[in-house]
């Protein structure tokens, strides 16, 4: 059980190039930290730099009250899982779960319970003898993460574990290690590129860009009220709506169409505004609502996704499968569920609802 | 695998194409062995004039001479010498280029270069060095106190021929260890590394473990090297002396043949030496070629 602490942690690799700068992180103990972007955001190289796999470059990393920096892996009291599970091909699962506590010279008794505690809880009891090319995806995966367990390490940090799975076992082992995480009550850091393991699984996110975090924060306020286009466009599927827009007083023009704001006008000038595909209504022709080109459909089941254009741009809604489809349609919004981002530098200007506020029902102001 | 076939109209064209290979092989191949098995069976007189048919009494002769059970000891520790010395050497050598970042691949063309060297000319090469009037070594050795002399000493000169015969093969196998390193994953090493084993650890229980493959194919390629490709050295060098000592089986062969004239029992010895041969070829065909499994 440890708390992490990464104070203005950069990476410079040798030859100059700049993988990560000023990352500054509080992990509170036991918590599940998600850090997610696309790839070359700088993700891993963070990752791997807490684990002790990166030198540090710059800044300082701190696990519980100690400064990492210069300490060998093995001795940050740290447990890694990795992408391509990296199980040791020529011992049998036991001998992948014992060679961690053997090389700390765990007595033999110790060694044993803790293998079968592990085993019982990943169910791997079964493949013991096995060698790891004799087992499946998800099973190495399993022995993967019961490596990391018997260790009973104070931090663990998962490298994309989940994106050599097929869809349906992703899901599952996700919450599997949701599960554990929870029972087990030990800080993690996991690194995904996927916006929904990212979503489902971590207490916060950090979002990274470039090598830099875009924002910090529990995954519905990331969603309800994300710091940049950036954020906008990465978390949520479908992507959120970004749209060029320009604000006359109270009123909002996107391409052909105006928004009446009923007061909720942030600022005035050319913006950049964000509309959640879900946050689109679709209403009859007229005032206040955007002419809409349907270019094609996805059926989702439980919904449909129509794609189009508003003018000359882009944008996704989310209707109701009944909805019927026509080449022309019109959707509104309710402008408190607006985003607005600076046209220039993509930061948030106002707009959305924030999560909390969303408990309560909201009464349409349109 | 992929295979690309080839689909021939003439009947004649695809053996006309194989002619070539199967010719040399027969010339050069398949004819004096034969010639060897059948000599391996007569007696010849001592002027070369008459043949006669013996059986096996020249196979029985060399069981019984005890310059032949010496020649197989010699042989096994000048085999066993050269295996283990470029095998070891070259790991070691593998194992550093594989840590370098910078100019690795400087080091390595440096480090195959001998391997381009003929065998006589590293013969040659090991014979002045290590040539006890005008050798650099010996000189050296002198002020360490030891009195260096392979033309009387045998273990001097088994040391000389295993270092000459072992140092031209260092370059193969360092190519094939170097192969075989960059292979095993990286996330290995660092998950042993979180795992809490320090570097000389995870070599030995991860990276030797998992290289077992390239150290087997290696270990049969380097007892065949030194039974049977090693004539030019000990030749440059010994010549089988002093009074045996590293009288190897392929040397013995040509020594008693061609030096001694004494032509049914050395073709006697060429036969067993192809017995071996044959033996170590199905060992490398039948488990190599499946792989040493982990």
């Amino acid at each position: 059980m440890a708390s992490i602490n990464v104070e203005n942690v950069g990476k410079i690799y040798t030859g100059g190039v700049r993988a990560v700068s000023g990352i500054e992180l509080d992990i509170a103990d036991g918590e599940f930290i998600v850090l997610v972007g696309p790839s070359g955001c700088g993700k891993s190289t963070l990752l791997r730099m807490i684990a002790g796999l990166e030198s540090i470059s710059e800044g300082e990393v701190k696990i519980g009250p100690r400064v990492v920096n210069n300490v060998e892996p093995a001795d940050r009291d740290i447990a890694m899982v990795f992408q391509n599970y990296a199980l040791y091909p020529h011992m049998t699962v036991k001998q992948n779960l014992e060679y961690g506590l053997k090389n700390r010279k765990t007595p033999r008794e110790e060694i044993d319970t803790r293998v079968a505690e592990a085993a019982r809880m990943l169910e791997i009891g079964q493949y013991l003898e096995r060698k790891p090319k004799a087992l499946s995806g998800g099973q190495r995966q399993r022995v993967a993460m019961g490596r990391a367990i018997v260790r009973k390490p104070a931090v663990f940090l998962f490298d994309e574990p989940l994106s050599n799975l097929d869809a349906k076992l992703r899901v599952s082992m996700r919450g599997e290690i949701k599960r554990l995480q929870r029972r087990l009550g030990t800080t993690s850091i996991y690194v995904t590129h996927d916006q929904l393991e990212a979503m489902t699984l971590a207490d916060r996110l950090v979002v990274l860009n470039g090598g830099k975090i875009e924002q910090v924060g529990a995954p519905l306020e990331v969603y309800h009220a994300p710091a940049s286009t950036f954020v906008a466009s990465f978390i949520g599927s479908p992507a959120m709506n970004l749209v060029k827009a320009e604000l006359h007083g109270d009123r909002l023009a996107i391409g052909p169409a105006m928004i009446d704001l009923k007061g909720f006008a942030p600022t005035s000038g050319a913006v950049t505004v964000g509309m959640r595909a879900e946050d689109l209504r679709l209403v009859e022709a007229g005032d206040n609502a955007l002419p809409f080109r349907l270019e094609y459909a996805e059926e989702l089941g439980s919904q449909r996704l129509v794609h189009g254009t508003v003018g000359d741009q882009s944008v996704t809604a989310a209707v109701s499968p009944e909805t019927p489809l026509t080449p022309e349609m019109s959707f509104t919004i309710d402008p408190r569920r607006l985003h607005f981002f600076d046209k220039e530098t993509g930061k948030r200007l106002a707009g959305g609802i924030p999560a909390e506020a969303r408990l309560a029902p909201v009464e349409p102001v349109i | 695998m992929q295979t690309k076939r080839t689909v021939f109209h003439s009947r004649i064209l695809p053996y006309f194409l194989l002619a070539p290979q199967l010719i040399i092989t027969l010339i050069f191949f398949v004819w004096p062995a034969a010639q060897a098995i059948w000599q391996s069976f007569l007696r010849q007189d001592p002027f070369g004039l008459k043949d006669t048919f013996v059986w096996f009494a020249n196979y029985k002769r060399l069981i019984g001479d005890p310059d032949y059970l010496n020649s197989l000891i010699v042989t096994l520790t000048f085999s066993v010498g050269v295996t283990v010395l470029s095998m070891g050497l070259s790991l070691l050598f593998a194992v550093c280029v594989n840590r370098v970042i910078r100019s690795q691949r400087f080091y390595t063309t440096l480090l195959v270069w001998p391997y381009a060297v003929a065998p006589a000319a590293s013969g040659l090469l090991w014979w002045f060095m290590f040539n006890p009037s005008i050798g650099i070594i010996p000189y050296i050795l002198h002020f360490l106190g030891y009195d260096w002399n392979y033309r009387v000493n045998a273990g001097d000169a088994m040391v000389l021929v295993i270092i000459a015969a072992a140092w031209k093969q260092v370059s193969y196998n360092f190519l094939f260890f170097v192969a075989g390193l960059q292979s095993v994953p990286h996330s290995l090493t660092e998950a042993a590394a979180i795992d809490g084993a320090g570097p000389v650890k995870r070599f030995w229980t991860i990276i030797f473990p998992l290289l077992s493959p390239t150290t087997f194919f290696l270990a049969v390629i380097n007892i065949t090297y030194a039974m049977f490709d090693t004539f030019p050295i000990i030749d440059a060098t010994t010549e089988g002396g002093p009074s045996q000592s590293t009288n190897v089986l392929v040397y013995k062969v040509y020594a008693d043949g061609f030096v001694g004239l004494n032509l049914g029992p050395s073709a006697a010895q060429s036969v067993i030496l192809m017995l071996i041969v044959v033996a170590l070829t199905i060992v490398q065909f039948r488990w190599i070629e499946r792989k040493v499994q982990y």
